[in-house]
């Protein structure tokens, strides 16, 4: 049974790793535009480097 | 649910600091502006607008929303949003000028953001806690069952600090209220759960209820969640509406002409008034003569004739000749606004409308804490005074009924009606819409503006010789009337070609005169013509001393014959009340079905007649889109108007059809009536579910695991039956 002093804090880690991805999810505003975002992603339209904000 | 998020009860309240969010977020100097894009649908759309937009002088960034179907941008301040819109449609974007200010609480959606933040916890922590929880329900013994209850533990306390947050909010004010809704068993359940687990984990207990007080939390947040995205899509959908109406005006100063937001204009202001235009203020003719439009407040289909020292009022429309208007009352204090304030007193009284989860909810709560209540008294009695056990069995028995089925039942129904009512093109703008829609055994209808479109058809060319036509034509296409207009298209598509007539001039609030072949020749009102008036819409030709009269019909708006035999066919009673003469509202009424009408119907007799069949025990649903169809829209049971009515009807009626046909409204009541239905089934299942569940915890039986199970069955089924909606 040793083996659950590594299993559990990595199953815990891991969950806080999906729990820390989701909330930069919400907050970088990425379920604001679900439905431009899938039309997005079609786009032709391609950049040789990041946009300038 | 009949605990709804605070927050929402109130948009006005939470716009502010939204809105200097907004402003701060803009880059320093510049402004954003807000274009809407009806027609945007693909990704080749998203990037060629804002290309295009890009491109365009003053444009510092801008970017699509395709999901709003709008565009924000950033631009040099004293850029005019309406140039842009222009630009784009003629690039062939379709774009509208959206009001930012009215907007500001849509547009950062914070409750939404939050609610979902709190889901997602609850959802990850849930998880979690599930798993550990499915080695102690395979039989984790002793230290290593301590253990995992421990971490549920140090997993569960912080999530429910945070993600019960709503619930607790909610209860409180009920409590202190001296009321129970909803939330308090939900809290009751949630914290008495959790209290319990780390009692008994700090005792090396048996069972601790950890995953069931997080899926407690998870299921009823995800109802909550979906009750207000559907709401949210509404209200932005609406303020959209609103928002498309920027009201300025043309303020004449000493300095010249200058566009000013209407909140600007005091009284004794000059405000001059375009043909074509609506007029922004209640005010006084001081100069200019015209005729104008108060369909929009009177039903009145006949153009009515204004000069100076007239009144007008706010919402009517300017047809023929420029006006100029000293303003005695603006924004606030205009007609519109009186009588929209009217209404919203006469709305208080549709808000007494018990919802069918308020019902449920009613008989509910008290139920759920006295069986609780009694489940701890009995074995306290049969067990001879063991505390631990029966508070272990009553905590059970909350979990159990806790109403995780219900909280979902009618926020699933109600998102999946409402999102198949939005595709047809309706928007369902108050919570209880649909299940006061389901109940409807009347219809009224107004007409104008609602059964017609409110443009004019010229009826009876054929009546006239070919030289007249001709005449007519030359005339009527010098003149932006709409009797002018209509006449002219009919004429042209009739393959008349146009009369040589000379010096065309048009006389403000008269018609247009030219001259012919040497004699005068006149198009326009009767007094003027020296025609007799006709009962009807109609226009006057003089020619020298002949005078003949063009007739003019309203046009039906598009698919209102099928939606008044759809409605018939359900076995509606179908009624027209309208504030129009006799004889048009007679020809309407037969051409589109209807048996029962009443003509010239003030706007007061309009609400006592929806109030009378009300008395009499009929469920009326109020169709208008005038101000005075107003008061009746909002006694009536459940109320549509079209995209087309003034803001005030809007903001009165349940559901506004956005698009321009009226075809989808018998389907609407067969969508809200099967809706109802699902809602009660729902009901219905978590009925059945309570009555197994119920005396299994009673009597001691329930285990964790087997109030997982319960838990998350129930509400997958009531979701399940929730999606089969049509």
């Amino acid at each position: 049974m040793e083996v659950l002093v590594y299993l559990i804090p990595i199953s815990l880690i891991l969950g806080g790793l999906g729990l820390g991805a989701f909330v930069w999810t919400l907050k970088s505003r990425q379920y604001d535009d679900p439905d431009g975002d899938s039309q997005r992603i079609l786009s032709d339209q391609y950049d040789d480097k990041p946009k300038q904000d | 649910m009949s605990a709804t998020v605070q927050t929402s009860a109130c948009p006005a309240c939470a716009a502010a600091p939204l809105a200097q969010e907004v402003a701060g977020r803009a880059p320093s100097g510049g402004d954003e502006v807000m274009l809407s894009l009806p027609a945007i649908h693909c990704a080749a759309c998203i990037s060629g607008v804002e290309r295009s937009l890009s491109a365009m002088p003053g444009v510092r960034r801008a970017r699509v929303n395709l999901t709003l179907k709008r565009a924000m941008i950033d631009v040099d301040p004293g850029t005019e949003p309406a140039t842009l819109a222009q630009a784009l449609t003629s690039e062939g974007w379709e774009a509208h000028e959206l009001d930012a200010a009215t907007l500001a609480g849509t547009q950062v959606d914070r409750t939404g953001r939050d609610l979902l933040m709190r889901l997602g916890v609850a959802g990850f922590a849930m998880m979690n806690v599930m798993l550990l929880s499915v080695a102690v329900w395979s039989g984790a013994e002793a230290a290593t069952r301590d253990l995992f209850h421990w971490i549920s533990a140090t997993i569960a306390i912080p999530t429910i600090a945070f993600s019960a947050q709503p619930f607790f909010r909610n209860a409180w004010t009920a409590l202190r209220a001296a009321r129970l809704n909803m939330d308090v068993p939900i809290s009751l359940a949630i914290l008495l759960a959790a209290g319990m687990s780390v009692y008994e984990t700090a005792q090396s207990g048996e069972h601790a209820y950890f995953d069931a007080a997080l899926s407690l939390t998870f299921f009823l947040l995800a109802g909550r969640y979906l009750d207000y995205r559907t709401r949210s899509v509404a209200r932005s959908a609406a303020q959209e509406l609103a928002a498309l109406e920027v009201p300025r005006a043309l303020r004449v100063a000493a300095d010249g002409e200058a566009m000013v937001p209407i909140s600007e204009l005091a009284v004794g202001d000059m405000v001059r008034v375009l043909p074509g235009a609506r007029v922004p203020v209640d005010g006084i003719v001081t100069s200019g003569a015209s005729e104008i439009d108060r369909s929009l407040l009177t039903g009145e289909s006949l153009p009515v004739a204004t000069g100076e020292g007239a009144e007008v009022n706010a919402g009517e429309v300017n047809l023929t000749g420029a006006l100029t208007v000293r303003v005695t009352a603006a924004g606030e204090d205009s007609t519109l606004h009186r009588l929209a304030d009217l209404v919203a007193v006469a709305e208080t009284t549709r808000n007494r409308y018990t919802s069918l989860a308020d019902r449920a909810a009613r008989i509910y709560a008290p139920a759920v804490h006295l069986l609780a209540f009694a489940a701890f008294v009995g074995w306290l009695w049969i067990s001879g005074g063991d505390v631990r056990l029966s508070l272990n069995i009553a905590v059970a028995v909350l979990i159990i009924t806790c109403p995780c089925a219900l909280g979902l039942a009618v926020p699933a129904v109600t998102t999946a009606a409402s999102g198949r009512l939005f595709k047809r093109g309706l928007l369902i703008k108050s919570a209880t819409a649909l299940e006061r829609l389901a109940e409807v055994d009347t219809v009224v209808f107004d007409k104008t503006g609602t059964l017609t479109t409110g443009a004019p058809v010229a009826e009876n060319l054929g009546d006239h010789a070919r030289r007249d036509l001709e005449l007519a034509l030359a005339l009527a296409e010098g003149s932006a009337h709409p009797l002018a207009q209509s006449l002219a298209l009919a004429a042209r598509t009739a393959g008349v070609r146009p009369a040589n007539v000379t010096d065309l001039r048009e006389v403000p609030g008269h018609g247009v005169e030219a001259v012919w072949q040497g004699q005068r020749v006149r198009l326009g009102r009767a007094d003027w013509t020296g025609a007799d008036a006709a009962a009807q819409t109609a226009t006057y030709l003089q020619v020298g001393g002949r005078v003949l009269t063009f007739r003019f019909a309203d046009r039906l708006r598009d698919g209102a014959e099928q939606a008044v035999a759809a409605l018939q066919a359900q076995g509606m009673r179908v009624l027209l009340l309208s504030g129009d003469n006799a004889t048009a509202v007679a020809e309407l009424a037969g051409r589109v079905g209807i048996e029962t009408f009443e003509a010239g119907v003030l706007p007061q007799d309009k609400a006592a007649r929806v109030e009378a069949l009300m008395a009499d025990g009929r469920r009326v649903l109020m169709v208008g889109d005038g101000l005075n169809d107003t008061a009746a829209l909002a006694a009536a049971h459940a109320s549509i108007s079209p995209a087309s009515a003034l803001e005030a009807t809007r903001v009165v009626s349940d559901i506004v059809l956005l698009g321009g046909s009226l075809a989808p409204l018998g389907d609407t009541l067969a969508t809200a009536r099967s809706a109802t239905r699902r809602i009660r089934e729902n009901f219905g299942i978590a009925a059945i579910y309570n009555m197994i569940a119920i005396p299994i915890a009673l009597t001691g039986f329930a285990t964790p695991l087997a109030a997982a199970l319960a838990m998350s069955g129930s509400s997958i089924c009531v979701s399940l039956n929730a999606l089969r909606l049509r």
